[in-house]
């Protein structure tokens, strides 16, 4: 035990670390990075919770695409940050009421928090005792998503189609005077439309 | 508990020793060389001239739409795993709530393929 | 007294844990090594030329040559790059395509770390190899390295995407993220026959995610001139390269594990039976000869067919098959369970 409390400690505390050098770095690309850090830390976090599946989720979607996108966007806006953080004192106040704001929500959700009564144990019973329960966390949340909780879950689908949509209507523009390739086109050439067979008399040109 | 964290502790030793040797390479590699740096050699390479600007411009805004739309499936996998592996103990209600939330997905797919958003040119 | 206890409590299981580490470190690299003479020979046959043959006999030593030569080179720092961010790209290319080893098995129950999500693990590595090459592209600060970084990262995010597809078609007709349990699922089939079009996808995409022609679009010497390895040199560059072999075979390992029955043997019978590993390896061999064979015949994509591919073809194609082959796993009630 002695060890997976020390390796929570090393663990919790480049979470804590590498998050307040998300927002103290200069360069807001070594943020991104710092955030990358965090959240590796908080993977292995669930990892010794013994929630394995979580822990992938947030290293495939919130690592390998969330913090690309945030890549993309960092190294695409040219814009002088040095000159943006030096209102930095003036939009404290702002951003802490935020904050608070923020907490005070999370902390009403969490309190009326209720666990669906034979959820709790299905779950978090893999978690306590792997070696002896055959069911693996990610079977026990299969197990709920979709028939549980099946509503949440269209409406998580819902979700995810509006943002595409968003995505889209945003950020699309249409160039005007490109040549596209179009397979059909080419595909459907035949011999006639393509080749001309001339007769070339010697002497003459065509 | 304990034995599920056991099998992790070696992929934990695992990700040290890697970092440790690629750590050695660079490093290897730069005591081994000699090092004689002179400003022409450390120039961007810009095909022979000085480059003009710094190289860290604006690029195509698709990039980005693709890096949105990559997240978006990324979560429909996600979503896709613990159902993949737990079908055979869900029935048919899950199997069908499911096809629910691909068919959405795939108006979405669809949307995106009449808007022309997947064409590159 | 105190001190063997610590011993044998942490320090005894660790160096055991260091050794099994290193049991499999040691293999894969010298494999690397080897890799690119056999890429370089399959090339060379295929052009009718004889490839690698004067250093060592056969030219067997020409990787550890070009090993000497890379690392007594000068590591150039361009003046106007990022330095830590610089020499941390290649370092994250290589440490990723060595921590996934992690988790393979090599035969029943030779692996090393045998977690519950495995497959996951893999997925999660592979979608994080795309960092080295925007860190690269980035950090250079230079126009060629920048602009192959970006294409390069939308590349293999496209083809991620049609992976993460293919996989669900697998774990669909198994039950489990466990890639022992995936491997014995095959023991009646290898599911490269059932799931045949996915096999195809997968070893497509899987050509696509490591950046090897047909899909080279990254590196693409006739427009970028190397791409993301510009301003590379010496061992930083190599290890761009010792990454890139390392993902070739750890691709074709996740596919043998994934539709070719792993370390099952072909013939189903006690003498053979008994040699998983050599199958094991065996069947990641001819993938990668595969790999070689497709690089000296097949001419590079254009970028937009490249991203028609992948989002139009690719993407379609596996999503229709998961929907198709759950539909008949449920209709025929051929689902695995777990009770």
């Amino acid at each position: 035990m002695d060890l997976i409390a020390f390796i929570f400690y090393i663990f919790a505390a480049i979470t804590v670390a590498s998050g307040v050098m998300v927002i103290a770095a200069r360069n807001p690309v070594h943020s991104v990075f710092f955030l990358i850090l965090a959240f590796f830390n908080s993977a292995g976090l669930f990892v010794l919770l013994g929630a394995e599946f979580v822990a992938m989720i947030l290293v495939i979607v919130y690592v390998g695409a969330v913090a690309v996108l945030f890549l993309f966007v960092v190294m695409m806006l040219d814009i002088n940050f040095t000159e943006l953080r030096q209102g930095f004192l003036q939009y404290l106040p702002v951003g802490a009421l935020i904050g608070l704001v923020l907490f005070t929500e999370l902390v009403l959700v969490v309190g009326s928090w209720t666990i669906l009564p034979g959820a709790s144990t299905a779950i978090t019973a893999p978690a306590s005792a792997a070696g002896t329960v055959a069911i693996s966390n990610t079977h026990a949340l299969g197990q709920l998503i979709y028939t549980h909780y099946a509503y949440p879950f269209q409406v998580a689908g819902l979700i995810l189609l509006v943002a595409m949509i968003g995505a889209i209507v945003l950020t699309l523009r249409q160039r005007t005077g490109v040549r596209r390739q179009s397979i059909a086109a080419q595909i459907a050439r035949t011999r006639a439309t393509a080749i001309e067979v001339r007769q070339v008399k010697p002497g003459q040109g065509i | 508990m304990e034995s599920m964290l056991r099998e992790y502790l070696p992929i934990l030793v695992f990700l040290g020793i890697s970092v440790a040797l690629s750590g050695v390479f660079i490093l290897g590699s730069l005591l081994a060389g000699t090092q004689r740096p002179n400003p022409e050699k450390l120039s961007a390479y810009e095909c022979g001239f000085d480059a003009f600007q710094d190289a860290r411009g604006q690029f195509d805004v698709r990039f980005y739409l693709v890096a949105i739309l990559f997240i978006i499936f990324d979560l429909e996998v996600a979503f896709l795993f613990p159902w993949a592996i737990s079908l055979g103990d869900l029935g048919l209600f899950g199997f069908w709530s499911m096809m629910g939330f691909l068919t959405v997905l795939t108006v979405g797919f669809v949307y995106e393929w009449k808007k022309g958003a997947l064409e590159w040119e | 007294m105190a001190e063997t206890g610590v011993w044998t409590a942490y320090g005894l299981p660790l160096a055991i844990i260091v050794l099994q580490i290193f049991a499999i470190l040691v293999p894969i690299l010298l494999s690397v090594a080897f890799l690119t003479y056999f890429d370089r020979k399959i090339w060379a046959m295929m052009a009718l030329r004889r490839g690698p043959n004067v250093v060592g006999p056969f030219g067997l030593l020409q990787p550890f040559a070009d090993a000497l030569k890379m690392l007594t080179k000068e590591t150039i720092i361009p003046a106007g790059a990022n330095k830590v961010v610089f020499l941390l790209a290649p370092m994250v290319t290589m440490t990723l395509s060595m921590v996934a080893w992690a988790v393979i098995p090599f035969a029943d129950g030779w692996v090393l770390a045998n977690i519950n999500v495995g497959v996951l693990y893999l997925f999660a590595i592979s979608s994080l190899g795309v960092y080295g090459i925007i860190m690269a592209g980035w950090s250079s600060n230079s126009k060629y390295p920048f602009l192959g970084g970006l294409r390069s990262a939308a590349q293999m995010v496209s083809y991620e995407v049609s992976i993460g597809f293919v996989i669900i078609t697998v774990l669909l007709c198994v039950g489990s993220l466990n890639l022992s349990d995936i491997v014995r699922a095959q023991e009646k089939v290898w599911f490269a026959i059932p799931l045949f079009p996915m096999f195809v996808v997968f070893f497509i995409s899987a050509l696509a995610e490591t950046n090897r022609p047909p899909f080279d679009l990254p590196e693409a010497e006739a427009e970028l001139v190397a791409g993301y390895q510009v301003e590379y040199s010496s061992m930083s560059w190599g290890l761009f390269m010792l990454g890139e072999y390392a993902n070739m075979i750890l691709m074709s390992a996740l596919t043998t594990i994934l539709f070719l029955g792993g370390w099952l043997s072909p013939i189903p019978f006690a003498p053979f039976t008994m040699l998983g590993p050599f199958w094991f390896i065996l069947k990641i061999v001819v993938l990668l000869f595969v790999f070689g064979w497709v690089k000296a015949t097949v001419p590079r994509y254009r970028y937009d067919q490249l991203m028609r591919l992948g989002w139009k073809v690719f993407l379609p194609l596996s999503l229709v098959w998961v929907v198709l082959t759950a539909g008949v796993l449920v209709t025929f009630g051929w689902l695995p369970t777990t009770h």
